[in-house]
């Protein structure tokens, strides 16, 4: 066994690139860049005992936002009710007040009214201090069995782009810049200054068979 | 002057031609260099890792026909691999009829069989992972609610709480 200093050949690494793009087209065939989005939702944990468990709300707290088999929807408080027939009228067209100005004013009830849910003085930190706030406020989506998902969508889309809108005000209001801009412990302070309170009722039928 | 010129020259004999700057000799025969392209494989691979990064393996087929409804407020799924889905809409095939139904994994489900499939999906993830699983429902625009409000129940039975109704970006 001499050992003979034998030198490596070279490696033809000519191929290299070929195989890499043909792995490469494989992945970006197979590959789908398609994002899922949606609006997103957290359910009540199921009832522990058989009977019912409800919760009480205060009348003047609760916003019933009702859609029928028909596809219409309503909304309803103490302060008064307002019926859509299409989803542009949700939306504000004609005489109609829109959908999300109806949950702005119920979720802000600037003018203090008793019709509309109660202030409490809550602490949100530096900079929004003590403001008061519609804590106990509802939003209560109900629907009834045939009503289209579509609709449906369409109410909760409405509902969140309320919110949205709040945050975005509050956003500008205390920290001078819009939401998205914000740090993720400024958003969250937003979002706890007006949390999405929707609760999603069980079917009913309203109208309709 | 000159001499530093030509000390210049001599060192770097090829700089000859970028010499006579300004004057374009048409006449002189320039060969094209050689591309190195020995850093090629290495892009590729990079691009390669991307995808393969980003790449997720659903050889799930799509089994139900759904148009999703449009929403302006919609939000991205962040990871992936924390989303279950749930699709539910008129099946493709034509002969089985266009009743709703929903497909679970690959195969057509009924709605009691979705605490077992959560259950299932729950188990295959990690412990960590596992309250912050979100089920997504990908469904039909012309759905009745009737369906939907059925896997919402069971859904709350299965303890997946965090739903996500899936939809498109769009004016709605």
């Amino acid at each position: 066994m001499a050992k003979t200093s034998r030198k490596v050949p070279a490696l033809n690494a000519s191929s290299m690139a070929d195989i890499s793009f043909l792995l490469l087209t494989f992945f970006l065939l197979v590959s789908n860049m398609d994002v899922d989005s949606g609006l997103a939702r957290r359910l009540p944990p199921p009832p522990q005992t058989e009977e019912q468990t409800s919760v009480d709300v205060q009348r003047r707290n609760l916003l019933v936002v009702l859609v029928n088999a028909g596809n219409e929807t309503m909304v309803q408080n103490q302060h008064g009710s307002e019926w859509y027939a299409t989803a542009e009228e949700l939306r504000g067209s004609g005489s109609k007040v829109a959908l999300k100005d109806k949950v702005k004013e119920f979720v802000l009830n600037t003018s203090n009214s008793a019709d509309l849910p109660e202030l409490t003085e809550e602490d949100f930190g530096a900079p929004i201090g003590i403001v008061p706030v519609t804590a106990q406020h509802v939003i209560s989506i109900q629907n009834d069995a045939t009503t289209s998902y579509k609709t449906y969508i369409a109410v909760q889309n409405e509902v969140v782009r309320a919110y949205n809108e709040l945050r975005e005000e509050g956003a500008r209001k205390y920290f001078n810049t819009s939401y998205e801009e914000l740090t993720k412990e400024q958003q969250d302070q937003i979002n706890e200054l007006y949390p999405q309170r929707i609760s999603e009722a069980e079917p009913k039928n309203y109208g309709g068979q | 002057m000159s001499s530093i010129r030509n000390v210049f020259l001599r060192q770097n004999p090829k700089t000859t031609e970028d010499n006579n700057m300004g004057k374009f000799n048409k006449g002189a025969k320039k060969e094209m260099p050689a591309l190195n392209s020995s850093s090629m494989p290495d892009i590729v691979f990079a691009i390669l890792f991307f995808f393969m990064v980003t790449t997720t393996m659903r050889s799930e087929t799509l089994m139900v026909r759904m148009k999703l409804p449009t929403a302006s407020e919609v939000q991205k799924l962040e990871k992936k691999s924390l989303v279950t889905y749930i699709n539910i809409g008129p099946p493709m095939e034509v002969r089985l009829g266009t009743g709703t139904q929903m497909q679970l994994n690959d195969r057509f489900a009924q709605v009691s069989e979705i605490q077992d499939y959560i259950a299932q999906e729950k188990a295959s993830m990690n412990e960590a992972d596992q309250p912050l699983m979100t089920v997504s429902i990908k469904a039909d625009e012309d759905t009745r609610m009737q369906y939907i409000t059925d896997v919402k129940q069971a859904l709350r039975q299965a303890y997946a709480l965090k739903i996500s109704y899936s939809a498109r970006q769009g004016q709605n």
